[in-house]
């Protein structure tokens, strides 16, 4: 399990802009770079970042090895009701993390 | 002889008065500039791919990446589309482009009316001082899109 940062606000008024901020740790190896035994270093990065609220995607990213390692995105949604914030994060080799966080509205 | 005579001049006139409008195209409109300049093979591509071949705008996209950078490795990146963000107008996508990292996609954003707006954040890698590219989808159909410099001290991707 990759540590992950979340920050978004508690509590919102209906309507309201909300911004959330979300880092994941993870190497982003890009592929092009050498290792110490002069060969290229396999291809390891996130390619898909998903944010749904209450189940409906409000947010997505396609990753490619030009996102810095420990991939930071944030971004906004609107704050409609009281409910559950989904972060899924997929990369190679099978990589998935979900994380969630609770939102009330009101 | 004589047509040759003849022909210089009529020669001469097309190549001026095709150079006065490509001028007077680039007074007129600054921001078309960053659309123009080229780019490499496989970022035009790239943005292609991305657009559908359809015509890309200069503005309503903003970038805001340090004009000067140490270290490559890790970039800040800030995205925003002039948008009001509602059912009927809203931003669907936006790509960034580079043009000298090995690969020329950066990052594919989809954002709808459930945003709010447009704003993003990011970091990404720079192989070397080059120009980003950022186009946005809008919910019309129409692409726009923005350009920025950096500067790269030290490069990212190839380097150990």
């Amino acid at each position: 399990m990759a540590r992950a940062l979340i920050n978004l606000p508690k509590t919102a008024k209906p309507g309201a802009v909300i911004e959330i901020k979300t880092l994941i740790s993870h190497p982003m190896e890009t592929g092009y770079r050498p290792g110490p035994d002069g060969r290229l270093i396999p291809r390891n990065i996130i390619t898909e970042f998903v944010c749904t609220y209450d189940g409906e995607e409000v947010f997505r990213a396609e990753l490619s090895p030009a996102s810095a390692a420990n991939p930071y995105l944030t971004f906004t949604t609107v704050a409609t009701k009281t409910g559950l914030l989904r972060f899924t994060w997929m990369g190679d080799n099978g990589f998935s993390q979900t994380e969630e966080a609770g939102i009330t509205v009101g | 002889m004589t047509t040759l005579v003849q022909n210089t001049p009529v020669h001469r006139r097309t190549i001026l008065a095709g150079g006065a409008g490509l001028l007077t195209l680039a007074l007129a409109r600054p921001g078309a500039a960053a659309i123009i300049r080229p780019t490499r093979e496989a970022t035009v591509e790239a943005i292609r791919r991305f657009t559908g071949g359809a015509t890309v705008q200069a503005g309503r996209i903003h970038l805001d990446m340090p004009p000067l950078v140490e270290n490559g490795n890790t970039v800040p990146l800030a995205i925003t589309v002039e948008s009001p963000m509602t059912e009927a107008d809203h931003v669907r996508r936006i790509a960034v482009f580079n043009d000298k990292n090995p690969q020329p996609h950066v990052v594919t954003l989809h954002l709808g009316p459930r945003s709010g707006r447009a704003a993003v954040n990011t970091r990404i890698r720079l192989a070397d001082s080059q120009t980003i590219t950022a186009v946005a989808e809008m919910r019309d159909g129409t692409f726009w899109s923005a350009t920025a410099d950096a500067i790269v001290t030290l490069a990212a991707c190839v380097e150990g």
